[in-house]
């Protein structure tokens, strides 16, 4: 379970100050799929990063699975980003020179996986997003919505508690889009958490509840009818 | 930070980054680094090579491996005769050559001088009695001839002309010191040895970079002595070269237990190097080890600019990797990765280059100094501590620039905000 507490942020440029996030609660519990929406500059994608640990809140608090994320140093952070989150960017954000099976690879290795097992597991993860046959290849060599596939595989290859995904079809066709989409509709009906920001209807609809931001608050919520 | 784990992954990184990266940039990044290690091993290895060219010709071409000469208060070495058979008798003995030396003046042109009021044609030169065979075999001597031929036992009243006593080879003119002029093969000129004169017939001349072979005069040993009359063999000075292999400090203590060290200097070569010339070994070390520090310092400017640009165009996937929860340690520990990389990999084509080209080369064919064949000077010890104060300069310079994109804010990095 994650649950959000009046969280804030404020980003300092020079003597201008520019609120972005203005007291959010928020609660997600375990294996829900959360859409989130709102126009561009609602605060999305903050609110996404603060929530999945990749930024510092100004004020507020989170809490993941009743554990208060604020008391972790730098380093622990980074090992519970590493063991306990799951990351699939806009951009794909792979490694360019490492071939899929390595960029699945390298977040298992880096929890002192054994290489024979962080191979395999990253194959079987690959094979679940239905590039079984592209282990060897460069993202250069992959279309951007194998991009994002191998993308997912990477984030869930080591089973986390929460995956966070932000706009991930935003770059993508709309084939490669509905793929994506179902992977995600597949990962929450074996019970993943999902947190999604998106800005297209269609897909938040995957969701099994979608909130909206606008200027930085939570201004609605719905529960998506199946 | 350096846990297994950290450099486990930070090779995992390191290795991808440098396989995949752009040849020409990796080729042209250990060449830089290559021609580092040339600068640091090279310009010092160069710099002590000019003297220990010097040194070395000084024991080829005059002392040999172990001399024995004259004491300061002796005008030779007595008993002469015995010691040479002491040394003759010694198995590790090659060849041996025992000379006669008595200051003398020369003098060219002096059939055509017509009055007392011209200037005469003369030099100070020290007059050395050779055994012309064994002096070949103990220094090379007749390796040095530049003008005429080199003598023969039979060769009475004809004498070697060092070259610095010849204008046309020295033509200095300096108060106290003066060369002989219209000299050449077969010229007479006449010899003054404690008032004893005699005329004889230049029959060679001979150059090396040694001043005491260039600037001596040598004739039969049997010659010189009758002119100064030493007719109890005594000689001033004994070269021994010695078999290859053999210590010239062994054979030194050998012939001091043989009481030789009563009557005369026993010296290896080392031991016979005037002070000045270890003190310009010493000079000649620290200057280059001074040069070589620009150069160490140009190496790492190089790679802390290299592993910078790398870095700060890589500060997207950087902030991607501490995304996904790679250590800021492992990312560092890759960068250091592969600066070592580049100064190993320049540090070896530089030793091949080294050992297997540039040193057998220069022995070769020596440097030609002045003063000295010079060769190039490096022991396999001063290369290797060299090659490790490149590692670690490069080291250094890698981590800096790493450490200063990896500690930059995450998201800042993957957003590509400033």
């Amino acid at each position: 379970m994650i649950e959000i507490r009046n969280l804030k942020k404020t980003f300092k440029d020079g003597e201008n100050t520019t609120e972005v996030l203005k007291g959010i609660d928020f609660v997600a519990e375990s294996g829900e799929f959360v859409a989130i929406m709102g126009r561009s500059g609602a605060g999305k994608s903050t609110f996404l990063y603060q929530m999945s640990l990749l930024d510092e809140p100004t004020e507020g608090e989170i809490f993941i699975d009743k554990r208060n994320m604020g008391s972790l140093t730098i380093n622990e952070k980074t090992y519970f980003r590493l063991s306990e989150l799951g990351y699939v960017f806009q951009d794909y954000a792979l490694l360019p020179e490492m071939d899929a099976l390595e960029n699945v690879a390298l977040p298992l290795l880096m929890q002192d996986m054994s290489e024979k097992k962080a191979y395999e597991e990253a194959t079987e993860a690959l094979i679940k997003v239905g590039l079984g046959k592209r282990l060897r290849n460069l993202p250069g060599q992959l279309s951007g919505g194998e991009q994002q596939r191998v993308s997912i595989a990477r984030a869930i290859a080591h089973e986390p508690r929460i995956l966070f995904a932000d706009e991930p079809t935003a770059n993508l066709d709309n084939e490669s889009s509905r793929i994506i989409m179902d992977i995600f509709k597949e990962l929450h009906e074996a019970g993943q958490t999902i947190i999604m920001v998106t800005h297209e209807t269609e897909y938040s609809k995957f969701a099994g509840r979608i909130i909206h931001l606008d200027d930085g608050r939570v201004v609605k919520e719905l529960l998506v009818e199946k | 930070m350096f846990s297994l784990l950290n450099i486990r992954i930070g090779f995992f990184l390191a290795k991808r980054q440098i396989r995949r990266s752009n040849t020409w940039t990796t080729v042209l990044i250990i060449f830089v680094m290559f021609f580092t290690f040339i600068n640091l091993v090279v310009v010092s290895g160069i710099l002590v090579g000019l003297i220990q060219g010097a040194i070395d010709a000084v024991r080829t071409h005059y002392t040999s491996d172990v001399i024995i000469s004259t004491l300061n208060n002796k005008t030779y070495i007595e008993n002469s005769p015995e010691i040479m058979n002491i040394v003759d008798s010694l198995p590790q003995i090659e060849s041996v050559s025992a000379r006669y030396l008595e200051g003398g003046t020369l003098e060219a042109n002096y059939k055509t001088r017509i009055s007392d009021k011209e200037k005469p044609n003369t030099a100070a030169a020290s007059i050395t009695g050779i055994n012309p065979l064994a002096e070949d075999k103990v220094t090379n001597l007749s390796k040095f001839i530049v003008e005429g031929g080199y003598l023969t036992s039979q060769d009475y009243d004809q004498v070697l002309l060092g070259a610095y006593l010849v204008e046309k080879y020295l033509p200095i003119e300096s108060p106290g010191f003066s060369t002989l002029r219209n000299i050449a093969p077969g010229v007479k000129i006449r010899i003054n040895v404690h008032g004893v004169e005699r005329e004889v017939t230049v029959k060679g001349i001979i150059k090396a970079k040694v001043d005491e072979v260039s600037m001596r005069v040598f004739m039969v040993d049997s010659q010189l002595r009758s002119i100064i009359g030493r007719n109890d063999y005594n000689v001033d000075e004994i070269s021994i070269k010695l078999k290859p292999g053999v210590d010239p400090s062994i054979i030194r203590d050998i012939l001091k237990q043989n009481g030789i060290e009563r009557v005369a200097k026993v010296q290896t070569y080392t031991d016979a190097q005037p002070k000045f010339i270890k003190d310009m070994v010493d000079t000649f070390a620290l200057l280059g080890n001074m040069l070589s520090s620009i150069g160490l310092v140009v190496a790492s400017i190089t790679i802390f600019i290299v592993i910078f640009i790398n870095a700060i165009t890589r500060r997207k996937f950087i902030g991607i990797l501490k995304g996904i929860g790679i250590s800021e340690s492992a990312i560092e520990i890759s960068y250091i990765l592969q600066s070592f990389f580049y100064a190993f990999c320049g540090s070896i084509v530089g030793i091949i280059a080294l050992y297997a080209v540039l040193q057998p080369f220069i022995a070769t064919h020596p440097i030609d100094f002045p003063f000295s064949d010079g060769i190039l000077v490096a022991p396999i010890g001063g290369t290797l501590f060299r090659v490790g104060l490149l590692m670690i300069t490069t080291i250094i310079a890698g981590f800096i620039p790493a450490r200063l994109i990896v500690r930059k804010n995450t998201l800042d990095s993957i957003l590509g905000r400033n």
